[in-house]
């Protein structure tokens, strides 16, 4: 059992790693993009849903529309987003970060 | 038998061995753990089952195909906003919330912050986002009952809430979250064979061809004058004759839709039942899928009751189109199979939404007497010094006071559309809860003045935006026009729109960045400490063995 301050200072010292921070950097690069992306991408939709009725109604084939093709794209970017995330998380993310996980369990032994 | 009987015996099925389910988890049940998070040994599987589980609610199921069916088009704008909301619990929230958290959100948010002020902020949050949506699976369940136990009187609908909420307080009290996570797995399975079923008949009647089904719908239940605008948005939602308010409106509901899962309570506590985060990622995943693929098959659902069943009888079966989907089962089981196979179908599809709403509300009672124990009682009354054998007893006492107040309210919210109703909690969740959260996990310099003011002033605003909404009082409509509005024959809303979203979610952001700035503490211990734990998952709590 470690007492508070022990483990307050092996988190700053992780936190001041250059590993940590470069986990830190690849997660944000990341995801905070890829949520402004998606974010602008799905209000566009909403938006053409509230002003842009004549261009959602424009009919591809049949009774398909231009609204429902562009709504069935938000399902195949919320899958493909989900996925490339999970993809990136187990390459670039998970190594660092069980690696600096095991360095501190093994410091607080 | 008829349809009644055959459906009330597939139900009573379901609750035996639902009630079978928490009898054995009851006794796997020993310490908090077990109790707030089921011991956090569910399989990343088995815990994306349970997340469709708890968030297929009788709203999407119900409402969503309710809204396509009587509006068409708007009624997708729902689904797609439900299921890229997804992706922010995926990307920013799931993994970094199992890493740092115990048992609920507020753990998460007075990590580094004066336990007290932001728990009691957190903790009040959480049990009004809840009661909100349970709000919405209670007036469900009254919408179902008339249809299928042919119960019309509003005495019969009371008695159907109180019974759904005594089951609801039994598998809470007793299962926990074990209890809890099961029913929704069972019930995710059985939710997505039923309606799968259902839409595969749909669409074989039309020849696998989407493009006819879409016609007939049109022809069926589209305004006459113009059946197409059945197909595209604005029948329901920023409608011409509403103008540039009901455009803004719309924005409003897609904002609070797609920012509200990644804040709701009884979704966050989900990824505490996993093992590690890496099981929450997977949980999540496969939840994305499964709700994904759940609301494509609405999407015909709706449109299939809108060709089939038609917008005169959907109306007559609930106003608000709540009970559309179960007619289209008992309509296409007609057609198919002959009135047997009608009154099968109907009976199937119901007993599953009362599963539906059964899972749900469990779900929601379980996540708002977790916060009330483990927040409220434990760490702000008790200041911490609680024994976990206490906490669990005031879980399971209030879980039985929460789950009364929600059959109360439920009973005085009869008559609303559910997805309607739905769409509030999440305006409430995105604007009380999700900027506390964001903040905490990836702003340095956010603090308790911070995190409070956040709350506060995301759920204060979008609550007082509500009251004052035409959502509960409007004008007395044109003659012939159903009223709306909660409260009858007096109008005081003064705010124009009825999904306070677009106001009160950046409210809450610009709160939460005022009352940080405005003061001056900072922990650089703590901060390191949630930083390296939310990214690396040292120090995170682990599973229990048995």
């Amino acid at each position: 059992m470690t007492t508070q301050e022990h483990d307050a200072s092996v988190y700053e010292q992780v936190q001041e790693s250059s590993e940590f921070q470069d986990l830190k950097r690849r997660f944000r690069a990341w995801t905070f993009p890829m949520t402004v992306a998606f974010l602008v991408w799905y209000l566009l939709y909403v938006v053409l849903s509230g002003w842009a009725r004549g261009f959602m109604g424009i009919k591809i084939v049949g009774e398909i529309n231009v609204g429902l093709v562009f709504g069935l794209l938000q399902f195949v970017s919320t899958f493909l987003i989900a996925w490339a995330y999970s993809r990136h998380a187990e390459r670039k993310l998970d190594p660092i970060a069980d690696k600096l996980r095991h360095e501190v369990e093994e410091k607080s032994k | 038998m008829s349809s009644t009987a055959l459906g009330m015996t597939l139900f009573l099925v379901f609750v035996a061995a639902t009630l079978a389910i928490t009898f054995w988890a009851s006794r796997q049940t020993k310490t908090a753990a077990d109790y707030y998070a089921g011991g956090r040994s569910f399989s990343g599987v088995q815990n994306g089952l349970a997340i469709g589980g708890d968030y297929m609610s009788a709203a999407s199921f119900l409402g969503i195909a309710g809204i396509i069916a009587l509006s068409g088009y708007d009624g997708f704008l729902y689904s797609i906003g439900f299921l890229v909301a997804w992706l922010v619990a995926l990307l920013l929230v799931a993994e970094l919330m199992r890493n740092s958290g115990k048992f609920t959100m507020a753990d998460v948010l007075a990590f580094r912050m004066s336990p007290r002020p932001v728990r009691t902020a957190a903790g009040v949050s959480t049990i009004v986002v809840s009661i909100f949506y349970l709000l919405a699976q209670m007036v469900g369940a009254g919408a179902l009952v008339g249809l299928l136990l042919g119960i019309t009187g509003e005495a019969g609908k009371a008695w159907t809430i109180v019974g759904v909420g005594a089951l609801m307080i039994v598998y809470v009290v007793f299962g926990g979250m074990k209890g809890t996570t099961w029913v929704q797995i069972v019930k995710a399975v059985l939710l997505m064979g039923g309606a799968a079923l259902v839409t595969v008949l749909v669409l074989g009647k039309f020849g696998f061809n989407l493009s006819s089904l879409l016609t007939q719908a049109a022809a069926t239940s589209g305004p006459k004058a113009n059946p197409d605008s059945f197909l595209i948005p604005g029948l329901k939602y920023g409608t011409d004759a509403q103008g540039l308010i009901g455009k803004i409106d719309l924005i409003s509901l897609g904002l609070a839709l797609v920012l509200g899962t990644a804040g709701l309570p009884h979704i966050l506590i989900r990824f505490y039942t996993v093992p590690t985060a890496k099981d929450a990622r997977k949980s999540v995943m496969w939840g994305i899928g499964i709700i994904g693929v759940f609301y494509l098959v609405t999407l015909v659902l709706g449109f299939g009751a809108a060709a089939l069943v038609g917008r005169e009888a959907i109306m007559a079966g609930d106003k608000a189109g709540n009970t559309a989907a179960p007619m289209l089962a008992q309509r296409i089981g007609e057609e198919i199979f002959g009135s047997a196979g009608g009154m099968i179908l109907l009976a199937l599809i119901g007993a599953v939404a009362f599963a539906t709403i059964l899972a749900v509300v469990a779900g929601l009672t379980l996540a708002s007497s977790s916060s009330f124990s483990h927040d409220l009682y434990a760490h702000v009354f008790k200041r911490g010094k609680a024994s976990e054998r206490q906490e669990v007893v005031v879980a399971r006492v209030s879980a039985l006071i929460i789950g009364a107040i929600a059959i109360g309210l439920g009973i005085l919210a009869q008559g609303w559309n559910v997805a309607f109703l739905v769409s509030l909690a999440f305006a409430v969740a995105a604007s009380g809860n999700l900027p506390a959260i964001l903040y905490s996990l990836f702003w340095k310099r956010f603090n308790t003045v911070g995190a409070v003011s956040a709350i506060y002033g995301g759920l204060g605003s979008a609550l007082i935006l509500v009251i004052f909404s035409p959502v509960v009082s409007a004008p007395p409509p044109p003659a012939g026009v159903a009223v709306t509005a909660l409260i009858h024959g007096v109008d005081f809303h003064w705010f124009p729109l009825s999904n306070p979203g677009i106001v009160s979610i950046p409210l809450g952001f610009l709160c939460g960045w005022l009352g940080t700035i405005l003061s001056k503490e900072f922990n650089a211990a703590k901060y390191a400490e949630i930083e390296v734990r939310s990214l690396t998952g040292v120090g995170a709590e682990k599973a229990s063995q048995h």
